[in-house]
């Protein structure tokens, strides 16, 4: 049973990061725990319907579908969360300077919402779809105790991902929402890299040389804490060249466009009373 | 602000490099074969070339579903019952890399001896 619930604990504890982040973004949008709950059961039905499929995405694309299709959904999750920060990064001045009428706080839901639901969904989708197979199996070969390996992994995971949402929220307010936008591009960075690892595998891209470095010794990616960093931040024990590419191009990609959507919703607020005042 | 551009543009760049480098690398990688049976690898320990990209290819011989793991060297499979998956290894430097199978690590565990 111990097995079990370790293996579930190890895949619901990824989503469970990722969501915790998402929700924590979220924050003060309204319908979010609706959003929250409807993406953690879209992923749900995603993921049993992927272990059904599975056996037809692995044969897609001449044997790698399994990879391409993970970083497709890996990748799907990097956009949604790009399109966040740089929407945050426009509206954000706004709804601090609280200009926002009615109209527009109705639209202030509108992307959050979408990125929850889309982000929530694609990661349990993902790790889901490990669990339905390895049930599968493990019902299969006949071992005992599955429904209580399912719960207590489950609880576990889900408690940890708790333990990260509350911490998160007590950062100050004044600099909650950096805070959450810095650990959504290194969320990002992260996931690319890990795309890129995929494609790598597929052989669709080169690996660019040998392991950049062995820090294996130091953090291996099998504990716990190693595990952790590798979802939130992408930590890898011994990352490939392009990975460490696709990690900086990512945040680099992300950190430049906030820039310019804050700089260019800056201007669009300060030339308005400008106008006024010459005309 | 020009600085910003030029380390977007050289990150481009970068990423275009990248493409063709695969295209430049074109020669078949060798390939080494490996089973599970049992939720056992056959063979426990697998010896490559070092500083070489390799194929791998795993049979599934069980009647259960299999994920093929190495936190070593970095992969991941899900290795469907009575089925065969290719999974690219490397280009690695010397040493030995464990891999294991995540849904049976109690007996699912080999060893890759890259040297």
């Amino acid at each position: 049973m111990l097995a079990i619930a370790l293996l579930v604990f190890r895949e619901v504890l990824e989503a469970a990061l990722i969501v915790s982040i998402v929700a924590a973004a979220t924050r003060g949008v309204p319908r979010r725990g609706a959003a929250l709950l409807g993406g953690i059961g879209l992923g749900v039905l995603g993921a049993l319907l992927v272990a059904l499929g599975a056996g037809r995405i692995a044969a897609l694309f001449s044997g790698v579908g399994q990879e391409v299709f993970n970083a497709g959904v890996l990748l799907a999750a990097v956009l949604m969360i790009a399109w966040h920060v740089i929407w945050m990064a426009s509206h954000g001045r706004a709804l601090a300077m609280q200009m926002q009428d009615v109209g527009k706080s109705v639209r202030t839901g509108a992307s959050p919402l979408t990125v929850l639901i889309a982000v929530v969904a694609l990661a349990v989708l993902r790790e889901g779809s490990e669990v339905v197979l390895f049930l599968y199996g493990m019902l299969a070969g006949g071992a005992g105790h599955l429904s209580a390996g399912l719960a207590l992994g489950l609880t576990a995971g889900v408690t940890i991902g708790l333990l990260l949402y509350f911490g998160l929220l007590r950062i100050p307010l004044r600099h909650f929402f950096g805070a959450t936008n810095a650990l959504l591009i290194l969320l990002a960075a992260g996931l690319t890299a890990d795309a890129v690892a995929f494609l790598v595998q597929a052989d669709l891209l080169s690996a660019l040389g040998e392991p950049l470095w062995d820090s294996s010794a130091l953090l291996s990616e099998h504990s716990l804490p190693g595990q952790a960093l590798h979802v939130l931040v992408g930590y890898s024990a011994r990352p490939a060249p392009v990975q460490l590419l696709a990690w900086l191009a990512t945040a680099l990609l992300l950190g430049i466009g906030m820039r310019i959507a804050s700089k260019a919703a800056h201007r669009t607020h300060s030339a308005s009373p400008q106008r006024a005042m010459t005309g | 602000m020009p600085h910003r551009i030029s380390i977007l543009v050289s990150v481009v760049l970068a990423l275009a490099a990248m493409g063709t480098a695969r295209t430049a690398v074109a020669a078949e990688p060798p390939s080494f074969r490996l089973a599970i049976v049992n939720h056992r690898f056959q063979p426990a320990t697998l010896t490559i070339p070092a500083n070489t990209k390799v194929k791998l290819v795993v049979e599934n011989r069980d009647a259960t579903p299999e994920e093929f793991e190495s936190n070593d060297f970095d992969r991941e499979k899900i290795i469907l019952p009575n089925s065969r998956a290719v999974i690219f290894v490397g280009p690695l430097p010397p040493g030995r890399y464990r891999f294991f199978g995540e849904f049976n690590p109690a007996t699912a565990q080999g060893v890759l001896r890259v040297e």
